[in-house]
């Protein structure tokens, strides 16, 4: 069954007043992000979505989170409307954004703690799940004494701790240095093995893609669409050596082919600038 | 398991240089004598041609007098009582002001950064208000309030108000969107998100503000007991000026100048307690 339903959606930003930007060949005060995603998630897959700068992907994300509205189309969950954040969704989000003003301990309780539970249950889970992590003895740290891969997994378990039946990641590994990227990758890979939720994953890089994904969507440059699904055939449970098999030069060839049309349009696309610039 | 995948988490942490330790103690010890030598040598070459320029007859000895003059004159006033009585006016004038300007800015400052809208209207006043030099101000609240102790108090709230209420504004305002953002992504509630994010996200901002508003609390109480009282500091040094009470004036400045002091380094371990999960460059850089 579809976990997930996205039909058209689509999704404008106003520009500041006086800036404006070239949406094909007509002059705009609007960017046009996303023209009409359709996209059927199913329960329990890990979708990995790809695509060039600035093709909407983490606003797709932002939609299916609740945090912000689409301008056109609409996401369903369960069948049901998104219209604001839900607690059946957990984010994790590129730059950590884990409060500093917190442990790592109470970071990872925050949702719980949100969504009223006492005190000492909450506690007992997030002590699981420091310890899933490898980072029991951390508990008690604040975010500016960790690594930026200790702090990327205190968000993953922040995420995680409200056990949500889907989660959304935004780039989640982007941000750190390659060797610990994989082994976050790795660590990913293996707890979702073992949970099963529904994950929609978004990263500009292809490998990442095809080591943790059942399907990647590759989208279309700016405004974005879903370009094409390809489905990822690899067994499970993978690990590192699975990357150098020939399946996955082949996949990742298959997917590159679709990807680089688009990303030498994004890069043709010098207005996308002004997207960042809102 | 995880553990296993990226190896012992030994590798993150301190590991701690092998010495003896005694060798750590002494060196510790070298090492705080030099920092406080280092710190303290400027000031003392000050009391130290305080002491001497008087006698060389470069300044008057009348007008200048030397430092153990004045710090025997301070020793006096301590043990006659005299002092005691000005520093608790001052003291007490600050406090109560102070505390009331803390108790309008900072929730005032919560409600006018969070309804954003509100600053629209209240912009101009409040930077017109708080641009207006204080002591222009202090000939009007004393014709207005009198010498007595009101007046001063509200001239010490007066003060203290607009740093606390615009860095509290600021504070508000300036929680950085990705924390809003990940809080939200939970379902947050309006209250939840206030109580659990804005408000810690903008306490470093509201503690600086509180800690510049407590320094010019200090300043304008002098300069308004100056002007108009029969009890404070301030009214002390400028009467032991008029009655040329010379070495007692110059006691009066010191122990102004060791109460800004002490209060500026209760304010900033105050800051540091209060943030302690902000940490400071020297630990994160250990962890790492």
């Amino acid at each position: 069954m579809d976990k997930i339903q996205a039909q058209g959606v689509k999704k404008k930003f106003k520009l500041k007043d006086g800036q404006e930007v070239n949406n094909n060949g007509t002059i705009s005060n609007e960017v046009e992000v996303l023209n009409g995603v359709d996209l059927d998630i199913r329960n329990g897959e890990f979708l990995v979505m790809v695509g060039p700068s600035g093709c909407g992907k983490s606003v797709f994300l932002d939609i299916v989170a609740g945090l912000t509205n689409s301008t056109g189309g609409s996401v369903y969950l369960d069948g049901k409307k998104i219209e604001g954040p839900n607690l059946k969704s957990a984010y994790v989000l590129q730059q950590y954004a884990l409060f500093p003003w917190r442990n790592a301990l109470s970071n990872i309780e925050f949702g719980l703690e949100v969504k009223g539970m006492p005190k000492e249950e909450r506690t007992i889970i997030a002590k699981k799940l420091l310890s899933l992590f490898g980072l029991s003895d951390f508990w008690d740290r604040f975010p500016y004494q960790l690594s930026g891969g200790m702090q990327q997994r205190i968000a993953i378990a922040r995420a995680l701790a409200t056990n949500p039946e889907i989660l959304l990641m935004d780039e989640p590994f982007a941000a750190l240095d390659a060797q610990t990227r994989e082994i976050l990758q790795n660590e990913l890979i293996k707890i979702w093995e073992g949970t099963r939720t529904t994950v929609v994953f978004v990263t500009h890089s292809i490998d990442e893609a095809i080591f943790l994904a059942d399907r990647v969507a590759v989208m279309t440059a700016r405004p974005g669409t879903v370009k094409q699904i390809i489905d990822i055939n690899l067994p499970r449970p993978r690990d590192v050596n699975i990357r150098s098999t020939p399946e996955f030069a082949d996949n990742r060839h298959k997917v590159w082919d679709l990807l680089k049309g688009e990303v030498i349009k994004a890069q043709k696309d010098w207005e996308l600038a002004s997207v960042y610039a809102k | 398991m995880a553990g296993e995948i990226f190896g012992s988490k030994d590798e993150f942490k301190l590991r701690p240089i092998e010495i003896s330790n005694n060798t750590k103690r002494f060196r510790n010890l070298k090492e705080k004598l030099s920092a406080w030598s280092r710190r303290f040598l400027l000031v003392f070459v000050l009391f130290l041609a305080w002491e001497i320029l008087p006698s060389t007859g470069l300044v008057s000895p009348i007008f200048f007098p030397k430092f153990s003059v004045t710090v025997l004159a301070l020793m006096n006033l301590i043990s006659s009582g005299e002092l005691l009585i000005h520093i608790e006016a001052s003291l007490q004038r600050s406090i109560i002001g102070y505390g009331l300007a803390m108790i309008v800015a900072i929730p005032l400052g919560l409600i006018m950064g969070w309804y954003s809208s509100i600053e629209k209207y209240t912009d101009l006043l409040i930077q017109t208000l708080r641009n207006t030099s204080l002591f222009a101000l202090l000939p009007l609240f004393i014709m207005l309030f009198g010498i007595g102790e009101t007046s001063k108090i509200i001239i010490v709230f007066y003060a203290a108000l607009w740093y606390m209420l615009i860095n509290t504004i600021s504070g508000v305002k300036s929680v950085d969107p990705l924390y809003i953002k990940a809080a939200k992504s939970f379902g947050i509630s309006d209250i939840d998100l206030f109580k659990k994010i804005i408000l810690p996200a903008s306490i470093p901002s509201i503690i600086s503000g509180a800690r510049l508003s407590a320094k010019t609390a200090v300043m304008v109480v002098i300069a308004a007991e100056m002007l108009a009282a029969k009890s404070g500091l301030g009214y002390f040094v400028q009467n032991s000026q008029l009655m040329y009470r010379i070495p007692e004036m110059y006691a009066g400045i010191l122990t102004l100048a060791i109460i800004g002091l002490s209060l500026n380094y209760l304010l900033v371990w105050l800051e540091k307690k209060a943030t302690y999960w902000k940490g400071d460059i020297d630990t994160a850089m250990l962890v790492n």
